[in-house]
């Protein structure tokens, strides 16, 4: 998952909203387009967006997630960088449409991959912004899963750095953080058991460190950690990412998660 | 149809004393690895990479540098065999030792060998074949399977080894302490490897340039094995040869600090050719059996970059998959990622059967980033996937992904599901009949629907 050299940036965005804020996480999605906006983006929102296609993908039914691929790519035509609140579904448009075209490579296919960008990647390594203007108001103390797609990208590396950059927070490492949360997606369902197993443990992990915030960059990861965590009785405030980076601004109002 | 996943199975059912020793084992070699690559190189990834870049350009001129090893192995008065198949080496080792008169051997650790069952074979013919690593050795005590690739006995614990010891009379009695369970093993096997008439290893390197084969090995088994007998075999899958022997400073540096985080392994034993007339001892015969099995075909695929694998085993130890489930789980010598790429193409009549194993994890890519040789696990992963599909392989774990392409390729049939789906909040959805969401549901508690909640907020900002 390597990144290209150079990918174009610009004043106005794409915003790639992903199903799972379309269906639940409204906030994320939200928080986005309150940072993109408070850095002086503006930020465009195509109404016939629907799914980047991974469940399908990852299924290994690539005649039907190659369908789905085509629709983005068409939705999100242009120049324009497209921004996603979310590791995995950039991911998907990064390595995995170029995978699956890899036989029969397309041009609109290849410019969406290189204009995709992760939102903490694009705010770090895209805007250059190395230091967030912002502060918790009490000191709290941030659990940070690194979530698995974003291996191999500068993503992981953007979020530990400026989340470490806010005023009042603390990253504090925990076990065996390259364990995958296991998700999956499809994965979850298909291997329940081994889903749910792995969840515990990096359930496990996270508590020992006892965070006030766990924060992710993939509300699939979050959603599944809170759901394991709410059947065992467990309490873990989680946030995506860029929700924190909205609600250390001075400048807003906070939301709470 | 969902049904239940072979791997899911195996995870379900594995005993908590099997688990922990998997888990123990495979975290502690991830750990290892970590420290000692990372404190040993500023940048250990520029060193995988070019480590994958050797192997590259050797399997995409395989064939000339075959002949080179061949040449050159020749040349140091080696004998040089090509199996076809595993069935054709396996004929190939028996008919060598029946021409040297040879009926008992020791063996170390080979994957190769553990791939065509060589062991069993060897003792239908009537070759008595003791297996020298520690690890194997009490497999084969126990009639068990391998369940890592260097760590075969990952799955077991000292107090199960004692009592094997015990019962088949290795030992006198039971004793759990690890340091006397070797000090046995070593005092019975010292007699046999001096009893043995032939030798079979594998080989981790054969070095086009120089016609050595290079073995690593922690218990100086292979070496031991070497050298009190007239014939050694040495059993090759035809990937293993590397174009110079100055390629091994990129290698041996990376496999030890892989597989068990080691700096190097305690013995690195060069072979160079049959026993000269200066040397005291070692063997007279030397057989070098190059094993295709199935790799032309690998090469041929669209998966070819497993073929890079060096069998350090660093992505078993890894992942979170065979963590839970253990080896045993991948039906094959080759558990976890590297197994679950490698099992299905290397054994292409069984593909049918282990399809399953590439749907067997989360893509979650810490295969990838601790392998080696760079090998990008989670894409073999998906391209069979996709060959499974595309040939029509039944598998417990295909989800109908038909109405899902078609709901995400309508933009307003999307959208109204979307607002839909927030009504469906009042909707008793966990006692569907549908099992996996059950299953799911079980586990996890999902969040209340906001289906079109972003929308309609983005929508009104503007018009406002």
């Amino acid at each position: 998952m390597s990144q290209p050299v150079a990918r174009p940036l610009s004043k106005r965005v794409f915003l790639m909203g992903t199903c799972l804020c379309d269906a639940f996480y409204d906030d994320v999605a939200r928080a986005t387009v309150e940072v993109l906006e408070h850095l002086g983006i503006s930020v465009a929102y195509p109404e016939n967006q629907t799914c980047c296609g991974q469940p399908a993908f990852n299924s290994g039914d690539w005649a039907a997630s190659r369908k789905v691929a085509k629709h983005t790519a068409e939705v999100f035509a242009g120049e324009i960088p497209v921004i996603v609140p979310s590791g995995s579904c950039a991911a998907m448009n990064r390595h995995g449409n170029p995978l699956q075209f890899e036989e029969n490579p397309d041009p609109a296919i290849d410019s969406l991959a290189t204009r995709t960008w992760e939102i903490i990647d694009f705010i770090f390594n895209g805007l250059g912004i190395k230091e967030w203007p912002g502060a918790f108001e009490t000191p709290t103390r941030i659990a940070f899963h690194r979530s698995c797609h974003s291996r191999g990208t500068d993503t992981g590396k953007a979020v530990r750095t400026l989340l470490g950059t806010i005023g009042n927070a603390e990253v504090i490492p925990f076990g065996e953080q390259e364990q995958c949360c296991g998700f999956g997606g499809t994965f979850s369902v298909t291997f329940p058991h081994i889903s749910g197993r792995m969840g515990s443990l990096k359930l496990d992990h996270i508590s020992e460190i006892n965070p006030d915030l766990l924060v992710g960059i993939d509300m699939s990861c979050l959603m599944h950690l809170n759901g394991l965590a709410t059947n065992q009785g467990r309490q873990i405030p989680h946030k995506h990412a860029i929700q924190v980076l909205r609600d250390t601004l001075p400048a807003t109002t906070p939301t709470p998660a | 149809m969902i049904g239940i996943q072979p791997i899911e199975e195996y995870a379900r059912l594995i005993s908590d004393a099997k688990q922990h020793s998997v888990i123990d084992g495979a975290s502690s070699g991830t750990e290892k690895r970590y420290q000692v690559l990372h404190g040993d190189y500023p940048d250990p990834d520029a060193l995988r990479k070019t480590a994958a870049a050797i192997k590259d350009h050797t399997l995409q001129n395989l064939a000339s540098y075959l002949e080179q090893a061949e040449s050159s192995l020749l040349a140091s008065g080696a004998k040089v065999h090509f199996a076809a198949t595993g069935d054709d080496a396996k004929q190939t080792i028996l008919s060598i030792l029946r021409e040297h008169g040879v009926t008992s051997i020791t063996k170390s650790k080979s994957m190769a060998a553990e791939e065509i069952h060589l062991n069993p074979f060897l003792i239908e013919n009537g070759v008595e074949c003791l297996e020298s690593d520690l690890g194997e050795f009490i497999i084969q005590l126990d009639g068990d399977e391998p369940s890592h690739i260097v760590k075969p006995i990952i799955h077991k614990n000292r107090r199960e080894i004692a009592e094997t010891f015990r019962r088949e009379k290795i030992a006198p009695d039971y004793n759990d302490d690890p340091e006397t369970i070797t000090r046995r093993a070593r005092v019975y096997l010292r007699e046999k490897y001096m009893a043995a008439q032939g030798v079979v290893t594998g080989a981790n390197f054969v070095c086009a340039d120089s016609g050595r084969i290079v073995l690593v090995t922690n218990e100086g088994n292979s070496r031991f094995g070497m050298a009190p007998v007239p014939v050694h075999i040495a059993l090759v899958g035809i990937e293993k040869v590397i174009p110079r022997e100055k390629d091994l400073a990129v290698f041996l540096n990376l496999l030890g600090r892989s597989a068990t985080g080691q700096q190097l392994t305690v013995y690195t034993e060069f072979v160079n050719g049959p026993r000269s007339a200066n040397q005291p001892d070692g063997p007279e015969h030397f057989h070098v059996v190059f094993m295709d099995n199935g790799r032309t075909d690998v090469l041929a695929s669209n998966c070819r970059e497993i073929l890079r694998c060096i069998r350090c085993g660093a992505c078993q130890n890894v992942c979170p998959v065979y963590r839970q489930a253990s080896g045993h789980a991948y039906r094959s010598n080759y558990g976890g990622p590297v197994g679950a790429v490698l099992s299905p193409l290397l054994f292409g009549d069984r593909f049918p059967e282990l399809a399953d194993l590439p749907k067997a994890s989360s893509l979650c890519g810490a295969c990838n980033e601790v392998c080696p040789v760079d090998i990008p696990i989670p894409d073999l992963l998906l391209r069979l996937r996709d060959k499974a599909k595309r040939e029509h392989v039944h598998s417990p774990a295909a989800l109908p992904m038909g109405p899902f392409a078609t709901l995400a390729t309508s933009p307003s049939l999307w959208r109204t599901a979307m607002t839909m789906s927030k009504a469906m909040n009042h909707l008793p959805i966990d006692v569907a009949p549908i099992k996996p969401l059950q299953d799911w549901l079980g586990q996890r508690t999902l969040p209340p629907s906001r289906g079109g909640e972003f929308r309609r907020w983005f929508k009104n900002r503007k018009s406002s």
